[in-house]
């Protein structure tokens, strides 16, 4: 196969998309109008836990304009929202300690609210503003109940019970690692260090809000439902195979323009399926469209671990032994892949990109009164490298160590082909030196030393900070998720559509929401084909138009939807040798194809064009024997294994001693992702990254009252999102270790700086503080207060 | 009860009888259907709806249509002419300043206003401008040098 040599591949050629969306043309489903559309407003529980004695909905069925009002009784047959992913002993599922209790999630509530935002009931009526006055009609009969909503507090004894099935709110009890080696490890080590880490809880905050449309055709049977989806497929699987029972081939969903999504819209909510089921009882189509307190309130989020690490060295600052425990927050309800996200996308990762002697973790995943937690941006994998790279800081703080010469120390050398770690992930290549050598050299680290110790002389407090990380994604092998838990396969389909005139529609199971796959999965077919990219189509997003397909998350689409696109372009190739054989009266194996060409090897001149090819495919007067008219293949590709990005990133800051405010003075990224497609795309995803990242770090957070259960911070005035001024401009670069894999050697890009980010930024700070005698925050954000208390204790202690 | 009001939008009149409480973007999006105006969120904090309104870039969430009555509104769709990209669309274009696209419109407008405040804006203006409208994208980086590119690429003013 042609790679890095084609043409357009690793050029950052312009965003095919771009033009209809800086011209207020995209189509997101918000803007979706189709005639007779209702309007659901859904009722929603004010309370973190309370009983529903009863709804009395009459007088917002009387309110006009008020078509039907449902609740959890009127859904009779409706079953629970699935989770797909299973962590049980029967299933032989590596690590359990205690099964997974699989609670049920009722699309409306019928017994007892869990969380506050949990809806009970839902008014569709002929316009938005008469479905809004009729919900304030519906009553609820509460009766409150106590609520825990704090992840520490959630297992504890006489915390309020939320799920009769799952006692002690315990959800699972898993390990990984050796825990015996663990141990020896610990009585041998010259140096230990014991942290607590609060990785806190987040918000995706995709600036679409979710939102659905749901039309039932009564006279086919067929229901459509455009919704805000990363995954179609999945969609439309869990809800017709397990919560409403209809036939998936009846049932179309369409993902058109999705703004943004960084994991919280692959799974499937109670809304959309509510709407879908609604819209089946009432013939008519019914449209939804989250409010941003709603997007607060009910969007799957992120994190919420709180976890006590211990890192054991020898004498020279080798890493012998890590020890993690983790009580993981999963919220009221288990999401659609919740339990994979503090388990295998977490303490795979925990041997970061270092030789350490021996790992052991255990998870506790609890249940607590809040909105449910699944995959945000990373994963999991976020999760552990601030685990991991807070631990190496404060590691070496404790040996006396330069941060720098510890990494150094301990950074697994140089490979291509496998690296077995003791967290079961083999990784697929790596120079993880050579990362941050590269940053070390735009950073001129010695240089920043000496200026540090200046300023530190003047009383002002600089800091910097580092980390490195290693991302498992390419998600996923079938075969290994299937092992360890998946309820799905994670491979890929794309399907190549060759038209008479020579024009191409390829079909791919992955879904874009600012990615920008239809530019670049174009470049890789104007290469394959040797056409331009003008005579090429991108179509995702549609079930009704792309085979069953896994969608996007995990930065798998250029890695597993690429590679299968790639896949099925080399069938067109072979299945048009055959034709142009017949065509040059010469054998198949001697046809080449080259720019555009199939030519006879050797014989210059004896060729024909990709476009006479496949017109001969569609008008097959002249036609060999035994081939099929047409040009178009599918293909399905499942990888063989992760492929494993890695990087390394640093972050300078100033903190003012009186105030705890931090400025980011430089943030530099070092990232190695594989082979690149098209460089100012994958530039922009690691920017967004980073500025996820660094607002953990420094602001973010969904802070819940522990007495009331509320979220206070359910809005964007409360939520402190990043916006321009408090950023910094990036200096990133790249280092390039294909992975073998898959054939272009791409590794995946999505998330790589919301991994390496938060650490970094937070080490920058706490290396700050030093001269103060801080060495550690438990909590992040580090906001001004938060930095300034920690100033104040440090001064009350020395 | 419903009240007159009369708006022109991207050279266009429009007129409707709409209830008081109507929000000037759902009147922009519902009512005339230009959806290029987007809505991400309930507090005024997202900027996606920023129009120019009488030459102001404007929240459309903070005004009821009625209180547009009378008034000159541009919209994303209304920024292009003759087929020709307005050097703010070409920036974004050029620059990789849009991911999703759905901050996009609101980020232009209020782009269309900074320009006029700051022809040749410094990187500092830019972003202390750009803190009425949010990005979860591309961490700004994109945003502001295609705002660069857009300035030195616009028309002298005369």
């Amino acid at each position: 196969m042609t790679t890095a040599t084609g043409r357009m591949f690793g050029r950052s050629i312009k965003r095919r998309e771009d033009p209809r969306l800086v011209t207020g043309r995209g189509s997101f489903v918000d803007d979706i109008k189709l005639p007779g559309t209702t309007y659901a407003v859904f009722v929603r529980s004010p309370h973190a836990h309370a009983r529903i004695r009863g709804i009395d909905a009459t007088a917002a069925r009387r309110h006009p304009g008020v078509v039907a009002v449902f609740t959890g009784k009127d859904m009779a047959g409706v079953n629970s929202l699935p989770c797909g992913w299973d962590l049980r002993k029967e299933k032989n599922i590596p690590g359990v300690i205690q099964d997974l209790a699989m609670v049920p999630h009722m699309p409306l509530a019928a017994d007892a609210a869990r969380h506050v935002g949990d809806p009970v009931a839902v008014v569709i009526a002929d316009s938005r503003t008469a479905a809004v006055d009729a919900a304030e009609l519906v009553k609820v009969d509460w009766e409150v109940l106590p609520a825990v909503t704090a992840t520490e507090r959630a297992a504890a004894p006489g915390a309020p019970q939320i799920h009769a099935g799952a006692p002690g709110n315990v959800a699972f009890r898993w390990e990984i690692g050796d825990r015996a080696a663990t141990d020896q490890a610990f009585q041998r080590a010259a140096v230990t260090v014991r942290k607590r880490l609060v990785n806190q809880r987040l918000v995706a905050n995709a600036m679409e809000p979710r939102a659905c449309l749901a039309r039932y055709d009564d006279a086919t049977g067929e229901l459509t439902l455009w919704v805000t989806s990363q995954n179609p497929h999945v969609h439309r699987l869990l809800m017709c195979a397990f919560v409403l029972g209809i036939p998936e081939h009846k049932v179309r969903v369409i993902a058109p323009d999705v703004g943004g999504g960084f994991g919280s819209k692959i799974f499937l909510y109670n809304e959309e399926v509510v709407c879908s089921w609604a819209s089946r009882q009432l013939r008519r189509p019914v449209r939804w469209t989250a409010t941003r307190r709603e997007a607060y309130l009910t969007d799957a989020q992120g994190r919420d671990h709180v976890t006590d690490a211990e890192l054991a060295l020898d004498r020279e600052g080798r890493m012998l032994g890590l020890r993690v425990r983790t009580t993981a927050n999963l919220g009221a309800y288990l999401s659609t892949f919740a339990p994979a996200v503090p388990t295998f996308l977490y303490g795979t990762l925990l041997n970061g990109v270092y030789t350490i002697g021996a790992i052991h973790c255990e998870v506790t995943g609890v249940f607590t009164n809040t909105t449910p937690v699944d995959a945000y941006r990373g994963a999991g994998r976020p999760e552990a490298c601030y685990v991991l790279e807070r631990m190496v800081e404060a590691g070496a703080r404790a040996a006396g160590m330069d941060v720098v010469e510890l990494r150094r120390k301990n950074f697994i050398p140089r490979f291509s082909g496998a690296y077995q770690t003791h967290v079961a992930v083999a990784y697929d290549s790596g120079d993880y030196a050579a990362a941050f050598d590269r940053l070390l050299q735009m950073l001129d680290y010695r240089k920043f030393r000496a200026e540090q110790e200046a300023a530190r002389r003047q009383g002002r407090l600089l800091g910097i900070g580092f980390s490195t990380y290693i991302e498992a994604c390419s998600i996923a092998p079938s075969k290994v998720v299937g092992a360890l838990g998946a309820g799905a396969g994670l491979y890929e389909s794309g399907k190549v559509r060759v038209h008479p005139t020579g024009m191409v529609t390829v079909y791919t199971g992955s879904h874009s929401h600012g990615q920008g796959h239809e530019t670049t999965f174009a470049q890789l077919v104007a290469d394959e084909l040797g056409i331009p990219i003008e005579q090429v189509e991108i179509v995702h997003g549609d079930t009704g138009a792309i085979p069953f397909g896994m969608g996007t998350y995990g930065s798998r689409s250029a890695s597993v939807g690429g590679t299968a696109i790639l896949m099925s372009l080399q069938k067109i190739k072979e299945k048009g040798k055959r034709i142009a054989a017949h065509l040059l009266e010469a054998s198949p194996k001697d046809i080449e194809y080259v720019d555009g060409q199939f030519r006879v090897m050797g014989v210059p001149g004896k060729a024909v064009p990709f476009g006479t090819v496949a017109l001969t495919a569609y008008v097959p007067h002249n036609y060999p024997e035994g081939l099929e008219p047409g040009l178009e293949e599918t293909s399905f590709y499942d990888p063989s294994n992760f492929c494993f990005p890695f990087g390394a990133h640093a972050c300078v800051v100033e903190v003012d001693r009186e105030t705890g405010r931090v400025e980011i003075l430089r943030y530099l990224a070092v990232d190695d992702v594989g082979n690149v497609i098209n460089p100012m795309i994958v530039d922009g995803m690691v920017h967004g990254g980073i500025a996820q990242g660094v607002g953990q770090a420094l602001w973010e957070g969904a802070v819940y009252d522990d007495r009331s259960g509320q979220l206070v911070t359910a809005s964007m005035m409360d939520y402190a999102l990043p916006k321009a001024d408090m950023l910094p401009p990036y200096e990133t670069d790249r280092t390039v270790t294909p992975t073998p894999v898959n054939p272009m050697g791409v590794k995946g890009a999505g998330e790589t700086g919301t991994i390496a980010a938060t650490p970094a930024v937070v080490n920058a700070v706490v290396d700050a503080l030093a001269p103060l005698g801080v060495d550690h925050i438990e909590q992040m954000p580090l906001s001004a207060e938060r930095v300034w208390s920690a100033i104040q204790a440090a001064r009350s202690t020395r | 009860m419903k009240l007159p009001v009369t708006v022109t939008i991207n050279g266009q009149q429009y007129s409707h009888e709409v209830e008081p409480r109507l929000l000037l973007v759902h009147y922009i999006r519902e009512v005339v259907g230009l959806t290029g105006t987007h809505v991400g969120c309930d507090t005024s904090q997202c900027g996606a709806c920023t129009i120019l309104m009488n030459g102001q870039a404007v929240k459309s969430c903070t005004l009821f249509a009625v209180q547009a009555d009378g008034a000159t509104i541009t919209t994303i769709e209304g920024l292009a002419k003759d087929g020709e990209l307005h050097p703010i669309q070409q920036g974004f274009w050029e620059k990789h300043g849009l991911q999703c696209g759905f901050c996009t419109p609101g980020m232009i407008m209020a782009a269309y206003q900074i320009l006029e405040r700051y022809p040749r804006p410094t990187e500092e203006q830019i972003r202390h401008q750009l803190e009425g409208n949010l990005c979860r994208c591309t961490g700004y980086h994109n945003i502001v040098k295609a705002i660069q590119w857009a300035a030195e690429h616009m028309p002298a003013r005369k």
